[in-house]
């Protein structure tokens, strides 16, 4: 399996895209820390960075890799290999090279310029919602034939979780305004990764007085150690629920 | 005012010149009462350090001196009020006042001043009282440099450090006051300063007063405080050169202003106060020169307020601006610096061209649902703020600043 | 060695395979026969488990393949068209194949590597290869690990004649070794003194399975070609 992913990396590595994303991200957090004289807001600005370029490429690449695999993963099916470990390689290859492309343009700027437990907060959730995009881009890939309708789910995908949810989330809080819906409110932000890492990045960024009664939920629900197992574990289950059921997919997907 | 205090000081000038002095030390057996009771009017009793243990409240009715040295403690055992004075012209200095009683439906001061005046209340430490200073129809009082410490942990079981009812003409100068319910509350109080207290993590507000018209607050800091600062049904209200910061919490103010009017708030500094200033029902109130630097809200106006100045100020690092409640807006924002202005000034006369509308889609809609600040700083908000930016429907047409600075204005800073 | 039973794909309402057993034995080389579509290369990706029937069953040495994946190293496999991952050179591919089954085939055949000469072009990248020479590699790694069964899909088609021959003295030769080798081909000319068997497969069924002797006999042409043009006529026909 090692040797898979190692192949995997190597190949990916060599992909002009992932030395340009690491570019990418490392120019703008750079010239976020360096513009922002406050490092704060500097990690403020990343926010939104990691909210919505992080998904977008790991779950477009992704899928488009996968597809573009097709050969490769054919060669690899009719060799002594598990067609488990297969797919969980060319799964952890795309993680591992897309979390090294986000640690060498976000995370290193971010532990240079502000590395206390915000900027850690962000680098982490960076990374899991890396792996959580991965996984869920091998979930529609696995699922459809068709390349271009693969590459359109997962575009789908990622309009849903970053922009079509909050829509929704907006719509339903003025349906039930005048009910204390604030605990649903924390089952709905686990409901959609990015909301939860959100919610988790500003709680830590201490904006969390605002939200009134909201926030007291928030606070005493993620404040508190199971809480935060729990969030954690959740994100976890993002990876983790896509991952298998892909697996499970793949295992009698024809080739 | 001056010439009031002129007058104490002749008074006392002229008393002294017959009174004697006693000095005592605590120790067991001695009672302070006695010692008192024992002394003419115009008499200073020196109390040399040590310990008093107070039997009852200790009461002063005739004019007096009563100067601490190397801090005498006079303990209220938790049990008792410890000192009432119901006389003019007294000093009291250099007290240790300690554990004064508490009480669910008493007012149990560790110092009340009763229906009198011309006192003076400098350099004491209230250590673990309930009120600390409590002036009950006082008048031309000064307190000065006392020191307020208590553990309060709740509203019920703390009190205010100074407290004053149906006073006037007080002086409250360079006090610090911790760990008490309200750090300073006046209710029914006129023509009184506050100068240069700090005002930190207090229970509930650093300051509150209600129906206290006329008074002036310069160069105070208030911060820490469990729910800010609150100020009531008061008119010509002066604030100025304060600090608010880190008045941080649900339902934490830097100043909360219900039914506020004619008054002034200039060259305060808000920092870092969930919202720095609430408005309620306030109108003709000068806000200017003041720093909104980090705050959740720095200005959240309800629909109530009219005829409010905001201009001058300088609006930085909030997380919004201005927020309100109501389309209709008869306030004048006009004139501030806001660091979120994206306009330009190719005239180059220091404002830009363009106006700037300080309340963003987002804040409107939390507003009128809190729930959805969870939504705070996700793609979508991002992306409805930008389209009411270009195409305004929601927020309040006339709430926007027509001349907004291009630069940071640059004022003096406050003096605390 | 390989028994297929009851075996049946369908894709959508096309079904590629129709309830098809064979027995196929050490020793053997058998020709996979039909026209186009009848379900040849499906068949083929059923041994190799790269097409999950739909029911019946397969077993490798009496193992039932669907929950195995190691008797795959038994396996050399030459695909129709080889399709290689673009960014690898000759020399990344052999060595990464090699890297992946050397735990079970540790003694590497370099001979149709070095007999196609392709050396000399290891560095060049798979995706800048002709058809042909990438036939060839994809014959070179079929015989690379010295399975004990050899399938071959089209193994000749797009290739020159002089690597067709060496090709095909390869095959003879292995199976001179005593080793399965299945192959299709449509160019029935290249295959009469190979094969042993004859699958024939139309529309996805079994028409028959018969060793070769018994084929010419039944058909009374004395030449493989002829006698599979004399099936399919007498098929179309009835």
């Amino acid at each position: 399996m090692n040797k898979i992913i190692k192949y995997v990396i190597l190949d990916i590595l060599k992909n002009r895209i992932v030395i340009g994303y690491a570019l990418l991200l490392l120019c703008m957090s750079l010239s976020v820390f360096n513009m922002e004289t406050d490092t704060s807001k500097g990690l403020l600005s990343l926010l939104n960075v990691i909210l919505i370029i992080v998904p977008l490429v790991s779950i477009i690449f992704s899928t488009i890799y996968i597809y573009n695999a097709s050969e490769f993963i054919e060669l690899l099916v009719s060799q002594p290999l598990k067609r488990k470990n297969i797919w969980l390689s060319l799964v952890a290859g795309l993680g591992l090279s897309l979390s090294l492309a986000f640690i060498g343009g976000c995370v290193l700027p971010i532990l240079i310029y502000n590395g206390n437990g915000t900027g850690i907060m962000i680098a982490s959730m960076g990374i899991i919602l890396t792996v959580i995009f991965v996984a869920i881009a091998a979930l529609s890939a696995v699922y459809t034939r068709d390349k271009a309708k693969g590459i359109g789910v997962s575009i789908l995908l990622w309009l849903f979780f970053t922009l079509l949810y909050d829509g929704l989330v907006m719509f339903l809080l003025f349906q039930f305004m005048d009910y204390p819906v604030e605990k649903g409110l924390v089952a709905v932000s686990m409901l959609n990764p990015v909301d939860l890492s959100r919610i988790m990045i500003l709680l830590k960024l201490d904006i969390s007085a605002l939200m009134g009664v909201t926030s007291a939920v928030f606070k005493s629900f993620f404040g508190q150690s199971w809480g935060m197992i729990l969030s954690i574990s959740v994100m976890l289950l993002w990876v983790i629920v896509p991952l298998s059921l892909s697996v499970k997919k793949f295992k009698i997907k024809n080739l | 005012m001056k010439y009031l205090i002129l007058i104490t000081c002749c008074l006392l000038a002229f008393h002294s010149l017959s009174a004697k002095v006693t000095t005592i030390k605590g120790e067991n057996g001695i009672s302070l009462q006695q010692v008192i009771n024992d002394a003419a009017a115009g008499d200073s009793i020196i109390l040399e350090g040590g310990r008093f243990q107070i039997a009852s409240t200790i009461t002063i009715s005739k004019p007096l001196f009563l100067i601490g040295k190397n801090s005498p403690v006079i303990d209220g055992g938790n049990k008792y009020e410890i000192m009432v004075i119901s006389s003019d012209f007294v000093i009291i200095q250099g007290l240790h006042f300690l554990n004064s009683g508490k009480s669910g439906y008493e007012d149990i001061a560790a110092l009340r001043i009763l229906n009198s005046g011309n006192i003076l209340i400098r350099d004491n430490y209230f250590e673990n009282c309930f009120f600390g200073i409590y002036g009950q129809h006082a008048h031309n009082t000064t307190i000065a440099n006392n020191r307020f410490k208590a553990n309060g942990f709740d509203e019920i079981s703390s009190a205010n450090g100074i407290h004053c009812w149906k006073s006037d003409h007080m002086l409250i100068l360079n006090n610090r006051i911790s760990g008490h319910r309200d750090g300073i509350y006046f209710e029914f109080v006129t023509e009184s300063t506050i100068r240069g207290n700090i005002s930190t993590n207090n229970v509930r507000y650093g300051l509150h007063f209600m129906f206290s018209h006329n008074n002036w607050y310069l160069g105070n800091s208030f911060t820490d405080n469990g729910a800010g600062v609150a100020v009531m049904y008061s008119k010509g209200v002066h604030m100025h050169n304060n600090l608010f910061a880190r008045n941080w919490g649900n339902a934490a103010y830097g100043i909360l202003m219900k039914d506020i009017s004619d008054s002034r708030v200039e060259n305060n500094i808000f920092s870092q106060n969930t919202a720095s200033i609430y408005m309620e029902g306030s109108n003709r109130i000068t806000i200017r020169h003041n720093q909104f630097k980090n705050n959740g809200w720095a200005v959240k106006i309800q629909a109530s307020c009219t005829d409010n100045i905001i201009n001058e100020n300088n609006f930085s690092g909030n997380t919004f601006d201005i927020a309100t409640n109501g389309s209709l807006q008869l306030n004048n924002f006009t004139g501030n610096y806001w660091d979120k202005y994206e306009g330009y000034d190719l005239d180059r006369d220091g404002k830009g061209d363009i106006p700037f509308r300080p309340v963003s889609i987002f804040s409107m809609i939390v507003e009128r649902n809190p729930a959805t600040l969870m939504l705070f700083r996700s793609f979508m908000v991002g992306l409805m703020d930008k389209a009411e930016k270009v195409f305004p429907g929601i927020t309040p047409e006339a709430l926007k600043d027509d001349t907004p600075f291009i630069r940071p204005l640059a004022f003096n800073p406050p003096a605390l | 060695m390989i028994i297929a039973t009851n075996v049946t794909k369908q894709y959508g309402k096309l079904k590629a395979l129709d309830d098809v057993s064979v027995t196929c034995n050490r020793g053997q080389s058998i020709s996979l026969i039909g026209p186009n579509g009848s379900g040849k290369t499906t068949f083929i990706k059923c041994l190799l488990g790269m097409v999950v029937p739909d029911s019946g069953f397969i077993t490798f040495d009496k193992q039932n393949i669907a929950k195995d994946w190691k008797y795959r190293q038994h396996i050399g496999y030459m695909p129709q068209t080889g399709r290689y991952p673009d960014n690898m050179t000759i020399d990344q591919l052999l060595r990464m194949m090699k890297d992946i089954r050397k735990p079970f085939n540790p003694v590497f055949d370099n001979e149709l590597f070095e007999s196609f000469d392709l050396g000399k072009i290891s560095n060049k990248r798979m995706s800048n290869l002709s058809g042909g020479t990438r036939q060839k590699v994809s014959a070179s790694l079929a015989f690379l690990f010295q399975p004990q069964v050899l399938i071959l899909d089209e193994p000749t088609a797009g290739l020159d004649p002089v690597a067709s021959e060496i090709l095909k003295e390869k095959i003879r030769k292995e199976k001179e070794k005593g080793k399965l080798i299945l192959i299709t081909s449509h160019i029935l000319s290249d295959l009469d003194d190979i094969i042993t068997e004859v699958i024939y497969l139309q529309d996805g069924r079994l028409v028959f399975h018969k060793s070769l002797e018994n084929l010419k006999k039944d058909t009374g042409k004395d030449r493989l070609s002829g006698a599979i043009a004399s099936v399919m006529s007498k098929i179309q026909t009835r």
